[in-house]
């Protein structure tokens, strides 16, 4: 079996210090293997967010180890942490956190522009991107011009123009309707599958996650249970 | 990096016109009124300073009575004579020459027009005391003086308004019953620094004014020439103790007659102007202050708007680094554009005003530098403290900031 992409051993947070302290992540340990398409359960406070930030690079543990690609991450600077994200991260988050009065092509492009890559093939990279998200006649208009979930499937290809290799989604559908829910959660299934993206998604709503492989349980800042899904839904949607 | 981080910032000072703008008319205003209101008090310094030199300013002005303010009671000290001219010229060391003035007033007419002026009784020493020069003609000659014949040398308002701007010279008009051969024009003085219109005024020689209008010898004002090379106190004093002798002023009586010093005037009033300047400026210096503060406002507001954004920048890959940057190359560019624009506003401010205020237009390239450098400095730094804060934040912390 190969080796997973990520793994978490022991990993704690905790908040504030003192007799106020707050211990949010108990001692996590968690294996990711590549292509997996996790969701990630629990009721609020369960530590399902942190663990997704420290995963994301976003956030540090306090104690613990977290091995990426079987390199430590719990020890690189905050400008390491940047370079890590920016190669093999991407980030849907549940407020889309576009950048406003910004186009959709512009979005996408931001992580690109980073990057450092030339203009022309970010254009054609963030193109390809909307194109992908069913958005490429849409590229002129900005976050206010556009649904929730337009805005979310152009926060997806600013995700993915980077072609990550991990998309962590932090409750993706949470601002949306059940219709366009379903649609976003049946664009990262063809995500997961078509471009061998490995996928963790924070959710709270038991339909969406139907469409994980693997469904990770956390209850009071520790893993409770993990169960594979064995009839995960949106395969058959897609061949349509 | 550079690149970029340039093309990230100018993008978005374009995205956001109304923010931009209102953190550049801060330094806008500042710097426009602190280059206007000190160019503009430089200016009227300046001004005043070259009235002043042209007034004179090695020149005593003798006058009969006690000065201002005081006298009052007794009878009018008597006029001086022009023996005493001659004792202070001869007697007196460090004086260059010595102009009377024996004044009267009447009408001139001259073809129909007639003015209202001041008839001026002196002799070539009066431009030898006060540089003024001719615009046209010619001064007295010896036997013209001598003879108190009837020529006249014209201010510029009586051209305008007997001659209406025309040929004066060689021309004849007539003033109290007298006609008047016209010899010369005066150059244009403008308005004293003090009241008063220069330029209207005739000069005739003071015997003929004694001679025709005034009916005695007297002289009411001596215009003393001090040199250079002595001090005009001790000259002064010197012209005090001869004219004390010879009015026969003895023991503790006061002076009937008084000295005064045009270098002292010009002293004072150089003072004045040179404080109102500071005045001006202290108050230019606080709207720039005023100015500051509000782009400080508007750099923390914005930053604080921003804080989502730096942490969307963040999370997406962005260096911390990075974000700061852009945030330091947005102030500096808005700083310097709203400096800039400040500059211009300013030269066209004082290009408006300086013929309004009667100054000449006047650049000063220090105080542009000074403002523009201050405003810059305030947009660099109030525009890259916050935002190092809100870089330094986590970007999981940045992006939940409301």
């Amino acid at each position: 079996m190969a080796d997973p992409i990520i793994r978490l051993s022991g990993i704690v947070k905790t908040y504030g210090e003192g007799p106020t302290a707050f211990q949010a992540l108990k001692g996590i340990d968690l294996d990711i293997m590549p292509g997996d398409f996790i969701a990630v359960m629990g009721a609020s406070g369960s530590g399902k967010s942190t663990t997704m930030n420290i995963l994301g690079c976003l956030d540090v543990p306090t104690r613990g180890q977290y091995l990426f690609r079987g390199h430590r991450v719990e020890v690189l600077t905050r400008d390491q942490r940047a370079l890590l994200r920016r190669k093999y991260f991407g980030f849907v988050f549940q407020g889309f956190n576009l950048l406003s009065r910004t186009s959709a092509l512009e979005n996408v492009e931001l992580p690109l522009v980073y990057r450092g890559d030339p203009k022309a093939e970010r254009h054609d990279a963030a193109m390809a991107a909307l194109d992908k998200v069913g958005l490429k006649d849409w590229w002129d208009h900005t976050p206010a011009e556009l649904s929730g979930g337009q805005q979310q499937r152009v926060a997806i290809a600013r995700a993915i123009v980077t072609r990550p290799q991990v998309l962590l989604a932090d409750e993706p559908t949470g601002n949306l309707d059940s219709e366009r829910s379903v649609e976003i959660m049946q664009l990262l299934s063809d995500l997961n599958r078509n471009s061998g993206i490995t996928v963790l998604m924070v959710t709270h709503e038991p339909d969406m996650a139907e469409f994980a492989h693997t469904l990770v349980h956390f209850k009071d800042g520790l893993v409770e249970r993990i169960e594979a899904n064995p009839k995960p839904l949106g395969l058959a949607g897609s061949d349509a | 990096m550079i690149g970029t981080t340039f093309f990230l910032a100018l993008r978005s000072i374009r995205r956001h016109v109304l923010r931009s703008f209102l953190t550049v008319l801060g330094i806008v205003i500042g710097v426009a009124a602190v280059v206007t209101m000190v160019t503009l008090g430089n200016a009227t310094t300046a001004a005043v300073q070259s009235q002043i030199s042209a007034l004179g300013t090695n020149i005593l002005q003798i006058r009969p009575g006690q000065g201002f303010g005081r006298g009052g009671g007794g009878p009018r000290p008597p006029d001086f004579e022009m023996d005493d001219l001659e004792a202070i010229a001869q007697q007196i060391a460090g004086v260059t020459a010595v102009a009377p003035q024996a004044q009267t007033s009447g009408t001139a007419i001259y073809e129909g027009a007639n003015w209202s002026t001041t008839v001026n009784g002196t002799t070539d020493a009066y431009f030898t005391v006060q540089p003024w020069p001719l615009a046209e003609g010619r001064t007295f000659t010896p036997a013209e003086e001598q003879a108190g014949k009837s020529v006249c040398i014209i201010g510029n308002t009586i051209r305008q308004n007997l001659y209406r701007g025309g040929g004066a010279v060689g021309t004849r008009f007539r003033i109290k019953g007298v006609s008047c051969d016209v010899i010369g024009v005066l150059s244009t003085r403008g308005q004293a620094g003090f009241g008063g219109d220069q330029d209207d005024i005739v000069i005739m020689p003071v015997k003929a004014v004694q001679r025709r209008f005034t009916g005695n010898q007297n002289v009411s004002v001596m215009l003393v020439g001090v040199d250079q090379n002595y001090a005009n106190e001790q000259v002064q004093a010197s012209i005090t103790d001869l004219l004390r002798e010879r009015r026969k002023i003895t023991g503790g009586k006061d002076d009937d007659f008084n000295i005064f010093d045009t270098k002292q005037i010009s002293e004072t009033l150089t003072g004045t102007t040179t404080l109102l300047t500071r005045i001006v400026a202290t108050v230019a210096a606080i709207s720039l202050l005023v100015g500051g503060i509000g782009i400080m406002n508007i750099m923390l507001v914005s930053v604080t708007e921003r804080t989502r954004e730096i942490g969307i920048r963040l999370a997406i890959g962005a260096v911390a680094r990075e974000v700061l940057l852009q945030f330091l190359v947005e102030a500096i560019v808005l700083s310097c554009l709203g400096g800039l624009a400040g500059l211009v506003i300013a030269q066209l401010a004082i290009a408006v005003l300086s013929p309004l205020m009667q100054v000449s237009w006047m650049f000063d390239a220090q105080i542009n530098v000074i403002a523009f450098a201050i405003s810059a400095i305030i947009g660099v730094v109030f525009g890259y403290f916050p935002a190092r804060r809100a870089a330094s934040l986590n970007p999981i912390d940045a992006l939940r900031h409301e």
